[in-house]
Parts: C-alpha cells; structure tokens; sequence
C-alpha cells in the first residue's frame, strides 16, 4: 500500500480497510489467546508441586512411640518430623510445629519456664501453643495425631493452622 | 590487500581513507556509544555537583555484579547439602575466589546505597517532570530489580544468616490478605525453606533479574537521550531560559564518567581487600539465632513490625508509599523547579525542618510503643489498637504537618510535597538505622557499643 492513511471516501476502499481492521484485530486478539496460554503455562509449571508419591507420605508420618512412653505434662521434640509433641495433664496430646506464627523462626521449649519462648522477637506461648505474649498472632500450628494399637503417629503432611486453642484439637488415647 | 588488511577494513571501514579523514573512522567507532548519549551536552550538566556521578556509578556497579557474578557461577551450586560447602570451597581452595565474592557482596550493597541516593538526587533536583516522567517510572522498576537481586542473592550462601534472613522476610508475605500464603509458598516452593527455594531464588538472582536489568537499563538510558540529556542545574533564581552553551560529548562528558568509574572501582577494590564478605555458620533449620534480623535494607520494614499491625506494616503502609512515589510525577506542581536543589530557597528551609521534625517524631514515637504503650497493649496484636490507631494518628500527623508547613511558609505545592517527601524518607531512615544498630537480643532496644 502507498498511502497507509487513505482519506478518500471510496465506499470499496473503506470496506477493503475495515476488513483489514477486522483482520488485524484478530491476529492482536491471537496474540493475547497465546499471551494468556503462555502465563497460564508458566503459572503451572512454577506451581509449588511436592513430590506426590506414596513413599513421601509414608515418610511423613512419623511414628512417635507407644502412647505410654510419654509422661502428662512433658514436650518432646522431634528434629526430623520438626514439631514438638506434647502432652497434656489430663493425658490429652498435641503436635505443635516448632515454627513461630510470627515470622517462621523455630522456637525451643525452655522447660524451666514451663513456656515456649521465640529467640528472634521474644513472642511466648504456652504448653498448648497459646499465645502468652506478642508479637506472635496466632496459636502454634498443629499436625494431625493417629493413635493406633495404642502407637501414636503424627501425620506432617498435614499442617492446621488455628487462631487459638480449644479443647477439640487435642487428641485423647483410648481408654484402655 | 592481504587478508589482514581486509579484516581490519571490515572492522574499521574507512581505514584506508587519508588522514584528515580517518577522524571518520574514530566518529563510526563513536557513533555506537552515541546511541545511548547525545551527540552534544549543555555544558552546565557536565557540573559533579548536579549528578554526583550516581547513576553512572550504578551502571558500573551492575555490570561490576554481572562480571563477578559470572565468575561465581561456575563455582556455586544451588543445592541446600552443598551451597555452604561450595562456598566455602571457593573461599579456601579457588585463588581469588574470596576476593570475588567480596566485590560481588560490597558492589550489591553498594548498589542498593548508590541506587538509592541516585533517587534522591533525581527528587530533589526536580528531574521527574515532563519529560521525564515516565523516567522516574522506570528508575522505580529498577531500584525494585536491585532490591530484589539483592534479596536473593542473600539466601545463597546457606548460612545462618541468610537462612533466617530469608525465613523472617519470606514470612512477611504471610500476612498479605488473601493472597499471603499463596504468595510465600509459590516464592518458597513449599511451605518452608528447602530445596525449592534455592533453585528458585538461584534462577531468579541469576537469570530473570539480570535479564530484566538487561532490558531496563537501556531504555532508563535511551530516555535519558529523548530528554535532551539531563536536567539542566540552575540557582533558585535563574530563569529557565538559560541554556548555556553546548559542547561535545566526546570527550567531555565519556571523560568524567570514566574517571567516576574508574575512582568507584578503586573503591570497591579497596574495600574487597579490607573486608571480608560475611559467612557465619552451616544453616541450622532447628536453631534460631537470637537476634534474628532480615537482610539490612528491610530492617526499616521489620522495625514498623514491631509497631503496628502486621497487615499495615507489610502491606497497607507499603502499598502507601508505593502508590505515593509512582504518583510524583504526575501531580499537577504550581512553579516550575526542575534543575533547582530543593525547590527554591523556600524549599531548603522547609526541607530542614522536615528532617527535624521527622527525626524527633519518630524517635519519640518508638520510644513511647516501647516504654509506655507497648506494656499496655498485651496478647496477639489486635487491628484496630495496633493497626487503625496508630496508622490514623501518623496519617493525621503527616497531613497536618503538610497543612501547616504549605500555611506557614506560602509555599507552592512542590515545596509542599518536597516536605512531606523528607518527613516519610528521614522516618523510614531512622527506623532501618533503630533496626540495625539499636535493637538487640530479643529485638529489645539497646545501644550498638
């Protein structure tokens, strides 16, 4: 074409330019179809996907001991399931993960306070995981217990997180 | 013609021109460098005093990354078991491997400063209105590529530092609303630091960043040109009017910038050869060290945490400022004051008691959460008293603050906004300063000696 900006009325040559319209505007309305295919691609590909095989979830569930081996009142630490299993006065269990609700730090049991304290901005939480003292907003996180033939197992594939603590999250064995 | 000959023709044609006219052959070798200069320059922007050489020595700072940064790359290896180990390989065992790394740790934080006092300079000197604006637009994409670079760099290591580092910011993400843990897992490749995170952060810090670099810087450069060069520098008073003469680029400002390089670099050298780039020990994902503080340039973020609500330290208040500096172009501003250090003599003035007041305000503001309120306020942060509270009396002051200095002084509204510019940079000045040299074990307050 010479004149790209044809300023004649010729009725022919309009239609013939609004058909080329016509055809631009869908090679651009292509482009976006394939723009949008492009990141949805790129979103599934970047997709946190772990490793979804029987063998990784049967690693996930650690298998703490028989429910007697814990004594009422005491937190034992598990370094590879990374969480803390406690039990309760009353028999009752919770796992807590070791990650503070405040920034992800890991936060020891200091037994001789009877609390958990966070190294990195001092947020405290209690036996159950409750939030004593700020920064920290929520509650510890709490993994899934399954008692079984009286061995207790703790599923970490499964992370709740929960803003405070009721008394349906913990775990009773079987009277026996 | 042998075949060297003709090779050396097919670099530098017009080679075999005579001599009056092999000038010819500098201006083709010229011409290439003028495609990102133009060909003159007024004079006056040739002045130290109006750039400080910040944004050249920037760029030589990048491409000083991407040299050194290269270099590692052959060594590193993006794996949590053997990051560390191969660190410390390059370190011990490769000659001029610890050097490397220092230039590639001071020239990153390096860049972070320069870059920002680069920002600082182009605001005060008045250089983001037309046409310049979408200038400042892209300066603010690209301080956020430095930002981030260095922020992923940070985890590479895979010592203490960087772990934890990376873990308490990676963490603030959790709190944006509705998207935050979407946003952190897809960051992290998981729920927590692992292996994902590594190849993730180590493709991000050396391909899509420099790609991005790559592509931006360019085009900050390239619309440098289209402005006519750089803001012309004049006193308060001067009309606008008053070009100057122009002279030529070669050699009058190549020259300078070289010599700014060139003293940079010595710097950086200096410094590399002093200074050892930090390494503490292996990453131990059970032990949190005690203070755990976030890579330097986020401290000012982490100070406001200890303040108010998560959701408007990490996220209202952010967006805020965000929103704030992509709008300061395209106000409507009432006199023209581009190329006048802070606005007009006016401006100076409002501009020292903006830094005094804000220096005072914040000070005074962290020690009264601290000592007064802050054992008042217990248990799990609440919005409405840690958050809305505090957000609203800090939006109050500033405006009030605005109101009174534009009442007191019959400023322009470019002074104006000037002063509430100073206030909101000195405050998140002296919290990052607080952040990392006042707050010890505990995040308690305490003094740095």
């Amino acid at each position: 074409m010479t004149n790209p900006h044809p300023q004649n009325n010729n009725p022919e040559k309009e239609s013939a330019s609004s058909r080329r319209s016509l055809l631009t505007k869908l090679w651009v309305l292509l482009g976006i179809v394939a723009l949008a295919e492009l990141i949805g691609i790129v979103f599934a590909f970047l997709k946190p996907n772990p490793k979804k095989s029987s063998a990784a979830d049967r690693a996930a569930i650690i298998v703490a001991g028989p429910v007697d081996t814990f004594q009422p009142g005491t937190v034992t630490a598990f370094v590879r399931g990374k969480f803390y299993l406690v039990r309760l006065e009353d028999g009752g269990f919770l796992a807590l993960s070791r990650s503070c609700t405040h920034l992800g730090c890991t936060v020891p049991w200091v037994a001789k306070e009877n609390k958990f304290i966070c190294p990195c901005h001092s947020s405290e939480f209690d036996i159950r995981g409750e939030v004593i003292s700020p920064p920290a907003p929520r509650a510890l996180d709490l993994y899934q217990i399954i008692i079984e033939n009286n061995v207790l197992k703790v599923d970490t594939n499964k992370r709740k997180k929960r803003s405070e603590f009721t008394a349906g999250q913990i775990t009773y064995p079987k009277k026996t | 013609m042998n075949i060297i000959e003709r090779i050396r023709l097919s670099i530098f044609p017009g080679a075999h021109k005579p001599a009056e006219e092999q000038k010819g052959q500098r201006k083709y070798f010229r011409s290439l460098l003028l495609h990102f200069r133009p060909r003159v320059v007024p004079e006056r922007t040739l002045r130290f005093s109006l750039t400080w050489g910040l944004g050249g020595m920037a760029a030589v700072l990048v491409f000083l990354l991407f040299g050194t940064g290269l270099m590692l790359k052959f060594v590193y290896e993006p794996f949590p078991d053997r990051a560390y180990d191969s660190i410390l390989h390059l370190q011990q065992n490769i000659p001029f491997g610890q050097l490397i790394r220092n230039i590639h740790h001071w020239s990153a934080n390096g860049l972070l400063v320069i870059a920002f006092l680069h920002f600082l300079r182009v605001f005060f000197t008045g250089a983001f209105v037309a046409p310049r604006q979408f200038n400042w637009i892209i300066g603010l994409a690209l301080f956020a590529a430095v930002i981030l670079s260095n922020f992923t760099g940070y985890l590479l290591p895979w010592d203490q530092l960087a772990f934890w580092a990376i873990t308490i910011s990676s963490s603030m993400l959790e709190y944006i609303p509705g998207v935050g843990t979407w946003l952190q897992e897809s960051v992290l490749g998981g729920p927590e630091l692992g292996p994902t995170t590594i190849s993730n952060f180590y493709a991000i810090h050396t391909a899509v960043l420099p790609a991005l670099l790559l592509l931006i810087m360019p085009f900050h450069f390239w619309r440098i040109r289209k402005a006519n060069g750089l803001v012309i520098p004049r006193l308060p008073d001067e009309e606008t009017e008053t070009l100057g003469e122009k002279v030529n680029t070669i050699p009058n400002l190549i020259v300078r910038e070289v010599a700014v390089a060139l003293v940079l670099l010595a710097v950086i050298l200096v410094i590399s050869m002093l200074f050892n780039a930090p390494l503490a020990a292996k990453a131990n994902p059970g032990l949190s060290p005690n203070p755990t503080k976030a890579p330097w340039y986020f401290m000012g973020i982490q100070e406001m945490l200890l303040h108010f609500h998560p959701v408007f330290s990490l996220f209202i208040i952010p967006l805020m400022l965000v929103f704030g500096l992509l709008c300061i172009p395209y106000i409507n501003y009432q006199s023209e004051t581009a190329g006048v250090w802070f606005c007009s003599n006016r401006g100076r003035r409002m501009a020292l008691i903006a830094v005094l007041t804000s220096i005072a305000a914040t000070v005074t503001g962290i020690l009264a959460d601290e000592l007064i309120i802050g054992s008042v306020l217990t248990g799990p942060p609440d919005i409405i008293s840690s958050g809305l509270v505090p957000i609203v009396i800090v939006l109050a002051g500033c405006i009030g603050f605005y109101i009174f200095m534009k009442k007191r002084f019959g400023a322009a509204n470019n002074e104006a906004v000037q002063t509430l510019f100073i206030l909101l940079a000195t405050a998140f000045l002296v919290l990052t300063i607080i952040g990392i040299w006042f707050r010890g074990t505990g995040m308690r307050l305490m003094w740095p000696w």
